[in-house]
């Protein structure tokens, strides 16, 4: 079980951390691993990502090779150009700026480029909106990316790391996404804790990946056309990339707590296991949440939470193992499917198929609407009936 | 045909290997012309080479050699962009020289 941190190791935390903000820690992330080629466009509220690291290279502290691109769409086409050739390639964006990136990220999973994506999460449009909720993030869903929503400050910089290599295991090949709330995250200091650089570097070592373009020895065909009898066929190996993922996550996350002490899951499980109650959540909300849990806890009351990082692949045997003993379990989306429920809801419904917990699904924060400790304490109410809320509830809306 | 492959058996992402595939003959998709060099006028700036569409013109080393007409599909990008006019387009049922390489305004041997 998940507990938080003692006050004397809280203390100890703060002696060697620094005060930055997510996009700051995203951008130190980058600065230490030091990519090849970085073609961006700002948008906010990635923007900070990309100035803090513009800065970086600037004065020296980095050697890449910023692109400052027309568009979202050409950031993406330069990174797949800069990847396939043979190096090491990171951009960052945020909403609309994702969806005009997604074209080519499909393209960019489909031929197998290990591209790390900074994303701040943001609202799309219309009506248009700068603040946080996870449908850009959506809209990648079924791309073949990696993706990953983080809950502070710490996890954005961690997962910037650990997703190099990740995204460059062999058995993998993929795209990955880190996802952090616009503004909650990206524009909110807090104490972080860095690596040293050159631990960093080590971590992630040397690009490189089986077929280089610019390798004139081994002379390759990137990108080609396809007929009905192997388009498939290249379907299926990106889902055989997708299968890999949960193993060389799990390497990738021990070799990381081995350098830092922090180790990370696909799921967090938060006073989970004799729950009889339990909501459901990515991003930074599960930090109001724990609190709340923690009101609860001790007033007597069975609950816990459940944090999904890991959206792509979908855990959905150690979220089944998580929740399985939970008799009531509410998820909570920050992006809706209009016409069907939550997005997170029915990732968690197919791993709970058959497994028993009576189900509610609430949307929350779209458009950076706040999600208050009250409307917290509120759904766990709601769980002790969840019979009465089958269809899809909406907090904080005025109706 | 070759025997299709299982997902597994072929190199992810669509990446063709050079060696490991068939290279289908194009040349056989000419609509009735085809170029030929008078070597006499050609001044190796290779404009042609960076041009041609497909890898039909060849050179040896920094020298424009002839062309590879087992690949050219008869577009007379070439011919269009000889700054020297050396490269003109032939009937196709022309008999040239191998490689289409002319000297003196005969056939050149290697």
């Amino acid at each position: 079980m998940k507990t938080k941190p003692t006050e004397a190791e809280r203390i100890e935390m703060l002696r060697r951390a620094k005060l930055l903000t997510g996009a700051e820690g995203a951008a130190h992330a980058m600065r230490q691993i030091n990519p090849d080629v970085f073609p961006v466009y700002p948008i906010t509220p990635q923007t900070p990502i990309i100035q803090t690291f513009s800065k970086f290279v600037a004065d020296g502290e980095a050697s890449t090779e910023i692109i400052n691109v027309e568009s979202e769409h050409s950031a993406m086409s330069a990174a797949i150009g800069a990847a396939t050739a043979g190096g090491r390639t990171m951009t960052a964006t945020a909403s609309q700026g994702l969806a005009l990136m997604i074209e080519n990220i499909y393209i960019a999973a489909s031929m197998r480029l290990p591209i790390v994506l900074a994303i701040g999460n943001r609202a799309l449009s219309g009506p248009i909106n700068i603040h946080c909720d996870h449908s850009d993030s959506m809209l990648a869903r079924d791309s073949g990316v990696i993706q990953f929503f983080v809950e502070n400050a710490q996890e954005a910089y961690d997962f910037m790391i650990m997703s190099v290599p990740l995204a460059e295991n062999h058995d993998v090949l993929l795209p990955v996404l880190v996802g952090q709330d616009g503004f909650t995250i990206t524009h909110t200091a807090e104490p972080i804790l860095l690596e040293e650089d050159e631990d960093v570097q080590n971590f992630v070592g040397e690009y490189e990946i089986p077929y280089p373009l610019l390798n004139l020895q081994k002379p390759t065909t990137q990108g080609p056309f396809d007929m009905p009898d192997y388009y498939f066929e290249h379907k299926r190996q990106q889902q055989a990339a997708m299968d890999a993922v949960p193993d060389a996550f799990d390497t990738v996350a021990n070799h990381y707590a081995a350098l830092t002490g922090r180790r990370y899951d696909a799921i967090e499980e938060y006073r989970l296991e004799d729950a009889e109650r339990a909501i459901v959540v990515m991003g930074s909300s599960a930090g109001t949440m724990k609190e709340v849990v923690d009101d609860l806890r001790e007033q007597g009351e069975a609950v816990g939470l459940l944090k999904v990082r890991m959206f792509r692949p979908f855990p959905t045997k150690k979220v089944r193992e998580a929740l399985g003993h939970v008799q009531k379990v509410a998820v909570l989306d920050r992006a809706m499917s209009f016409g069907s429920k939550g997005p997170l809801y029915m990732e968690v419904a197919e791993a709970l198929f058959g497994a028993g917990p009576s189900m509610q699904n609430y949307v929350f924060g779209l458009g950076g609407r706040d999600l208050f400790p009250a409307d917290i304490r509120q759904v766990f109410e709601n769980l002790k009936n969840p019979e009465e809320m089958r269809e899809m509830q909406y907090i904080g809306i005025r109706e | 045909m070759n025997e299709l492959k299982k997902y597994h058996e072929i190199p992810i992402g669509g990446t063709v290997i050079t060696k490991d595939v068939v290279q289908p003959k194009t040349g056989g998709w000419r609509m009735g012309e085809k170029p030929m060099v008078n070597l006499d006028k050609c001044v190796n700036c290779l404009i042609c080479w960076l041009d041609c569409p497909d890898t039909a013109v060849l050179a040896e080393g920094t020298d424009f050699f002839g062309f590879e007409y087992d690949y050219c599909k008869g577009c007379a990008l070439c011919a269009e962009v000889c700054p020297t006019d050396a490269i003109v387009m032939v009937p196709d049922d022309q008999e040239v020289p191998e490689y289409g390489r002319m000297l003196n305004g005969g056939p050149h041997e290697n």
